[in-house]
């Protein structure tokens, strides 16, 4: 709160020496760590920590889409639900969902779609549960981050993992991945999602004033980060799924001892070891 | 709530308490572990995630200045609202609170309210004008059964973890004076087998639900009983002694 009565006064966000007030450079990331596969009933799931936001998300599907009426004959749906816990923000959140959080579970839905290989599942509903646990600006960037990871862990085909990141500009600065302060006292805001493989923009919202050169800056910083991030996507993925020789002969006593030389075996698909190359 | 168990498992289940045992390898009187994280969220006054197996609940303690209701001026005020969102189950559905989780919520606030957890009369600021507001905000996670001790445990948890915002009334910060520790335990009836600390399948099964909080002399401060079947005078007793026993390991996983 101290911090917030200073910037009320005019403190700047930005410093001589172009610092932000967290110390990042312009086009500095906070701090991101992703976990695939945290909770147990759902079909896939990722927590993801983002600078001081704290962000879960949890998918189910394909399952039977409800309300029945929303059922498409030819594809799946994406039912997405971005909601903040009361908890998770300085002044208490009233439970549910509000104007703004109904926007942001719509354009995700819409993100996802775009990456989602929906028309494998007819008459389906993929749906994704968002829980913001922590907040500290650039919470539907995070969610929209965790919910990918969760629907790869899901094993729901995707074209693409999507990557959530936001720029903006503070104290006439274009930044990167605004935090609070900055979010609060700032001109611009720009949050996006990308598909990094293809560099396609399936989310795209502004508020605030930027010029053309301005917002050409932001988007790129963002795709730039956006590229980091996927690396950290798919080293969470990594980690839940790969297994170690090791690991794998203590879970398989019948599994045929590697031999002193090549050639390999494919340990995972073959019943009788098959050589590879 | 109501979870589809396969008629297999159901069976498997029966069978396993018929001889005194339970699916997961517990005994019938052994509750799942327990696991308390406190202070997670340093958006929230005070916070504790709660595993009780693989029930993970996470409760969020906001604090804040208001007015008191007419009838009590001088007193604080204490609210708690639990989530049941679709995250936790597949059972589990967005929109208004359902029953389940009304139920849910007012038999965790009648422990606190009831054991005097909080000297709710300690948080009056001025005396008809300005209290603090507790809002205890409680967040399943992931449903494996036997929300009502989770959500309590992690409830008081909480509780324990507050800080009370006393800068805002030019007064240093404090942890929130926690005066009485309840602890819920909840039994559910199979059959004529009654265990502790129901599993999913287990809850899903079972033909009644009791739960009952009680204080640090073993006193009982709140009870509920559930679900479709009945318990009779001697099983209620053999509840209450469960949670007489139980209750104190529990506690001292809670204080810590």
């Amino acid at each position: 709160m101290e911090d917030i009565e200073h910037l009320e006064k005019g403190m700047k966000l930005i410093d001589e020496k172009g610092k932000r007030i967290d110390g990042r450079r312009p086009d500095e990331l906070r701090p991101v760590s992703i976990e695939a596969g945290v909770l147990h009933r759902a079909d896939g799931s990722a927590y993801v920590q983002w600078g001081n936001n704290k962000v879960l998300a949890a998918v189910y599907g394909p399952r039977e889409a409800h309300p029945r009426h929303l059922q498409k004959p030819t594809r799946a749906l994406v039912q997405c639900r971005y909601n903040m816990a009361p908890f998770s923000v300085t002044d208490r959140k009233r439970p549910g969902p509000d104007r703004r959080s109904t926007e942001i579970s719509k354009v995700i839905s819409e993100a996802f779609s775009s990456q989602i290989f929906l028309e494998q599942f007819p008459r389906t509903s993929v749906d994704v549960y968002m829980e913001v646990l922590q907040a500290d600006a650039g919470t539907r960037c995070a969610a929209i981050t965790a919910a990918s990871v969760a629907i790869a862990d899901a094993g729901i085909p995707m074209r693409d993992l999507v990557v959530g990141c936001a720029s903006g500009k503070v104290s006439g600065v274009v930044v990167l991945d605004l935090n609070k302060e900055e979010d609060n006292y700032g001109e611009a805001d720009v949050p996006m999602a990308v598909a990094p493989r293809t560099g396609q923009l399936v989310l795209l919202q502004m508020d605030g004033h930027l010029t053309a050169t301005e917002f050409e800056k932001a988007m790129d910083y963002s795709i730039a980060a956006a590229h980091k991030i996927y690396e950290l996507q798919k080293d969470a993925l990594r980690r839940r799924y790969s297994v170690s020789l090791e690991e794998l002969r203590a879970k398989e006593p019948n599994m045929p001892p590697e031999p002193e030389e090549a050639p390999k075996y494919d340990v995972y698909h073959d019943d009788e070891p098959g050589v590879v190359e | 709530m109501s979870e589809l168990i396969a008629d297999l498992q159901r069976s498997r289940i029966e069978k396993l308490l018929a001889s005194g045992k339970r699916l997961d390898g517990r005994h019938l009187e052994e509750p799942r572990e327990l696991r308390i994280e406190k202070g997670l969220v340093k958006t929230a006054e005070g916070s504790a995630r709660v595993h009780l197996g693989k029930t993970d609940v996470l409760v969020g303690v906001k604090i804040s200045i208001g007015t008191p209701y007419p009838d009590t001026p001088n007193s604080g005020v204490l609210t708690t609202s639990v989530e049941l969102v679709p995250m936790a189950s597949p059972t589990f559905e967005t929109g208004p609170p359902r029953p389940d989780s009304v139920e849910l919520a007012r038999v965790v606030d009648r422990g606190i309210r009831e054991s005097k957890t909080i000297n709710m009369d300690k948080m009056c600021i001025v005396p008809g004008e300005k209290v603090w507001m507790l809002y205890l905000d409680i967040h399943a996670l992931d449903y494996d059964g036997n929300l009502f001790d989770a959500a309590s445990y992690g409830a008081v948890a909480a509780l324990t973890s507050a800080i009370l915002p006393a800068s805002k009334i030019a007064e240093v910060d404090r942890p929130l004076p926690v005066d009485h520790i309840p602890v819920s335990v909840t039994c559910a009836k199979i059959g004529d087998v009654i265990v502790v600390d129901p599993a999913l399948a287990e809850e899903g099964i079972a033909d009644a639900r009791l739960t009952v909080t009680t204080d640090e002399n073993g006193d009982i401060r709140a009870m509920q009983k559930g679900l479709n079947g009945s318990f009779s005078y001697d099983e209620v007793k053999r509840v209450i002694g469960l949670s007489q026993k139980v209750g104190r390991q529990i506690r001292e996983t809670i204080v810590r």
